[in-house]
């Protein structure tokens, strides 16, 4: 008997709100299958389960919003005998070590998103979808999705809803945005408060990477093209396999550095605030796997349809404030996390090669450390090790 | 495809890309990065978008070439004629 309890999705979370179940009482689960959509302050994420078997019971109801660490429902685990349950109100709500959130949540194997759209038995309909729908009191069930493998989207209902002859009630609008500037604003300033940052910085030669980028995606399909963002995303995660002090987190006193490496990626949304999810194993992707998960990603994060595993599992953040930005941004770590890498936009400038002065484009790395778990001289080790990577763009 | 065609196709791209924006509100003759706040992930599904709209084949070297609405009505219709 499992107990599938509201998991932590990210440093700051301390409640949830259970949007809705894909699974019932009865039914048979797999680990890594998403069974519910569960609302938090930054996002409406997918949550994974982590356990093959059948549901026993759910206790949370659709609509409830309890604390992490209550049991959401109760699994049977395949192999075992139903046993008599205690009655749920019983249960008690295990609060979660808040410091410990990358330990508790088990990585569920990822599930393709082409063999959950087609799933038999539910909508293929992102969560904001779902919920918009709600409000307009429309049936998902009705519509023929126009999102990436069928998916229902926001547009979709809102064009549905157009066409209902009844006028939908005006529902009151949660303040999503309230919320994850709040949520933004705890996690920040515990990092701020706990953690003695250093910021070390680099100035890295991007001609190779741009020549190389330009004649890679001239062989390339528009659909498969690299941005060099991708490039710098894979030098980082190679770069942490040397330095593997920086990858991972403090908790209760002391450096826990993870074995895998999932950098977590910092992605504005429209409208305000950011998310920051996980790209699975960014050290052991190809560059081209890379830009199709990054692609996914940021597409999903911008459509609130984030799973439980990316929001819950990055060991590393990388912030990059674009090409509209400034030139070199210095980051405030994500706790528990120890290290945060800030790139700036892209800037031709007078740089020195072989004692001529010359135009080239230059990026400004940055690291933020956490001085509890490493010191600035290994940090600008890790910068100059990814410089050194980002001179061999075709070895990446 | 007429331009009035183009231009239809391209403002239907930029809607999936920037839902919430009123593209009715779009200045022509304006830079579209700055007034949706586009960013490279953005400029590249846009590409894509334009790519699977209007089948055609644009190369990385005339990104360039889209950065206004009238820039791109008149890229796109120049791709067209060739």
């Amino acid at each position: 008997m499992t107990e599938f309890r509201m998991p932590q999705l990210g440093a700051d979370m301390t409640a949830g709100k259970v949007i809705v179940w894909h699974k019932k009482a009865g039914d048979r689960v797999e680990r890594g299958q998403i069974i519910a959509d569960v609302e938090t302050d930054k996002a409406d994420i997918e949550v994974e389960v982590f356990t093959t078997g059948v549901i026993e019971k759910i206790l949370v109801e659709p609509g409830q919003r309890v604390p992490v660490g209550t049991v959401l429902a109760i699994i049977r685990e395949e192999g075992k005998p139903s046993a008599a349950v205690a009655p749920s109100e019983e249960i008690p709500a295990a609060p979660v070590p808040a410091a410990a959130p990358k330990l508790v949540v088990p990585r569920p194997a990822p599930v393709p998103v082409a063999a959950r759209a087609g799933e038999a038995g539910r909508v293929a309909a992102s969560p904001a979808a779902r919920k918009l729908a709600e409000e307009l009191g429309v049936d998902v069930a009705t519509l023929t999705g126009t999102g990436p493998g069928g998916r229902i989207t926001l547009e979709d209902v809102q064009r549905a809803a157009q066409t209902l002859t009844t006028a939908p009630a005006a529902a009151p609008e949660p303040d999503r945005a309230a919320r994850m500037r709040q949520a933004i604003a705890t996690s920040m300033a515990r990092s701020k408060r706990e953690i003695p940052h250093y910021y070390v910085s680099q100035t890295v030669d991007m001609s190779r990477v741009m020549a190389w980028l330009t004649e890679e995606n001239l062989r390339r399909s528009v659909e498969e093209r690299l941005l060099y963002g991708v490039v710098l995303l894979k030098a980082v995660a190679l770069a942490l396999r040397e330095f593997p002090e920086l990858n991972g987190f403090w908790i209760e006193g002391k450096g826990a550095p993870s074995a895998d490496i999932h950098v977590g990626v910092a992605i504005s949304l429209r409208g305000g605030g950011l998310v920051a999810p996980a790209l699975h194993h960014t050290d052991r992707q190809s560059l081209g796997e890379l830009m199709k998960s990054f692609r996914d990603l940021v597409q999903r994060a911008r459509a609130g349809t984030l799973r439980s595993s990316e929001v819950s599992e990055p060991t590393i953040t990388v912030t990059s404030l674009g090409d509209q930005g400034v030139e070199a941004v210095f980051g405030i770590i994500y706790p528990p996390q120890v290290a945060l890498v800030g790139f700036g936009k892209m800037v031709k400038r007078p740089w020195v090669a072989d004692g001529q002065i010359v135009a080239r484009p230059l990026i400004t790395a940055t690291l933020s450390g956490d001085h509890r778990a490493t010191d600035g001289h290994r940090g600008g080790l890790f910068l100059t090790a990814l410089d050194r990577l980002l001179q061999q763009p075709e070895k990446l | 495809m007429s331009k009035e065609e183009i231009r239809s196709a391209v403002l239907r791209v930029l809607g999936q890309i920037a839902p919430e924006a009123d593209l009715s509100q779009l200045k022509p003759g304006q830079r579209i990065r700055e007034q949706l706040d586009i960013d490279s992930m953005d400029a590249l599904n846009f590409v894509i978008g334009l790519h699977k709209e209007l089948q055609v084949e644009i190369p990385e070297a005339d990104y360039g070439k889209l950065a206004t609405l009238n820039d791109c009505v008149e890229y796109l219709a120049s791709l067209q004629a060739k």
